[in-house]
């Protein structure tokens, strides 16, 4: 009562803060590649808004219910230039296949992880691709997101890291 | 690695309802998510507003970026002038020595023409543009090539609208919010563009690839006329676009027509202009209120 300010020992983070955090990063993400001064001929840019969201998903399955793909791809769907609703769509059967492999594989590792970030990437941008170019010729739309599905996988394990930095602030006790 | 919590909420009703509803919720907003999809391919226009409303967000932190760091957007090319410095320069120099011969003999012909013109009477269409703004930042994570335009509806841009470069065509005006607008980039899977070779006149289609380059393709199949080099403009069929606005070079042919790159890369245009669209009601207004007391060749650019 003397001083409530002030940090107990061993007190948990704050609860906001461990909500926050997570969700923050995801929006950010999606929203950077507009805040950025390039004008790009081609996806030259990985998406950094599905990464995060995978890697938080693959990190710690159990932190968001199953439908948080629909608000967060909802704020994807906005900035990426997809039509509205694909990463709605896609997003939450990517939370589902998580949630479904974490029951399968029950001591999941790192190359787990990497093998079903990387299906579920190379998946996510074609299907993606091809709801947003309906007309277009099917192997030219795919020849256009393969270098950026390549580069993406490649990436994972960076973004995992960052994932994990982003987690330890999360859960930093005071 | 801890081993992971159990999934199945045990005993509880209460936890077993919850997690029943949280499935039932995803997969329905997914189904409800992808039909949307569908729905705005066919009617782009009516989720445009929203997308356009949620890009005035980052638009501020796009204008403060650009103006720290520039545009980043031309780095792959500064990296590769650097690399063939000398043959490119020794290539430009003969490149220089011989548009500065055909620039002598195009001077006389445009005085010719004016002459020529000023014999007919021919009025010039009106190529003042609505408005003028500079590309904040475009989508660069998916296959659809939007880019940010750093003005909207407080300087008259409206969808539909042509935006061109000092050097060529840039693409339409997708929608436009107060102070941004959305720009479909030539290069876009679904952008196509009717055109022409400056040369004769031979109408054909520019079809984006999506990767910066473009597809031609002519009106009859049988044989194929293009050679690399050849310069396309816009022959103002079916409205939207004027004539006459250069659009792209033919850098190879395929079977089935040529590949061009287009002359204004959005990438390294600094400027660009929002132009009417070409409407028969534009087209025939335009004369009207713009009877220009014979304006100096030189000065219409």
């Amino acid at each position: 009562m003397n001083n409530r300010a002030a940090p107990r020992l061993g007190e948990p983070a704050s609860l906001w803060r461990m909500r926050i955090v997570p969700v923050a990063t995801v929006m950010v993400a999606s929203a950077l590649p507009l805040m950025l001064p390039l004008v790009a001929n081609s996806p030259v840019l990985p998406p950094l808004g599905l990464l995060f969201f995978l890697c938080w998903q693959l990190l710690r399955t159990e932190m968001w219910p199953v439908w948080i793909g629909l608000p967060l791809g909802l704020w994807d769907d906005l900035f990426s230039g997809q039509p509205i609703g694909t990463a709605v769509g896609l997003w939450t059967l990517a939370s589902i296949a998580i949630h479904y492999s974490s029951q399968r594989i029950y001591w999941r590792g790192f190359l787990h992880d990497w093998v079903i970030a990387a299906l579920l990437i190379a998946i996510i941008q074609s299907l993606a691709a091809l709801i947003a170019h309906p007309d277009a010729a099917t192997d030219r739309v795919l020849g256009l997101v393969v270098p950026q599905i390549v580069m993406s996988i490649l990436l994972v394990p960076l973004f995992m890291r960052l994932t994990g930095k982003f987690d330890n602030f999360r859960l930093k006790r005071r | 690695m801890v081993r992971p919590v159990h999934r199945r909420p045990g005993q509880s009703r209460k936890a077993q309802y919850s997690l029943f509803a949280a499935y039932v919720i995803a997969v329905t907003g997914a189904v409800a998510g992808l039909m949307l999809a569908i729905l705005s391919v066919v009617d782009p226009v009516g989720f445009a507003q929203l997308r356009v409303a949620s890009q005035e967000i980052t638009a501020p932190v796009a204008r403060v970026s650009r103006s720290v760091i520039g545009s980043i957007s031309g780095i792959d090319d500064t990296v590769g002038a650097y690399v063939r410095a000398g043959s490119q320069n020794r290539r430009l120099r003969s490149e220089l020595a011989d548009t500065r011969r055909e620039l002598v003999a195009t001077s006389t012909l445009q005085e010719e023409n004016r002459q020529l013109k000023a014999l007919l009477k021919l009025q010039e269409t009106d190529k003042t543009a609505l408005a003028n703004g500079y590309l904040l930042t475009s989508t660069s994570t998916s296959s659809k090539r939007i880019a940010l335009l750093s003005i909207g509806r407080n300087l008259g841009v409206a969808a539909g609208q042509p935006v061109r470069g000092a050097d060529g065509l840039i693409g339409r005006v997708l929608g436009s919010g107060p102070s941004v607008s959305q720009v479909l980039l030539l290069t876009d899977v679904d952008n196509i563009v009717p055109v022409r070779r400056a040369r004769d006149g031979l109408p054909a289609l520019a079809y984006g690839r999506g990767n910066g380059d473009l597809d031609i393709r002519t009106l009859n199949i049988a044989n194929n006329p293009f050679k690399p080099g050849d310069i396309l403009v816009t022959s103002g069929t079916g409205g939207l676009y004027p004539p006459n606005i250069p659009v792209a070079i033919v850098v190879r042919r395929q079977d089935d027509g040529a590949l061009a790159r287009p002359l204004a890369d959005p990438g390294k245009v600094d400027a660009v202009s929002v132009l009417r669209p070409y409407t028969p009601d534009n087209i025939e207004a335009q004369p009207a209120p713009a009877p220009p007391p014979l304006a100096p060749a030189g000065a219409t650019p």
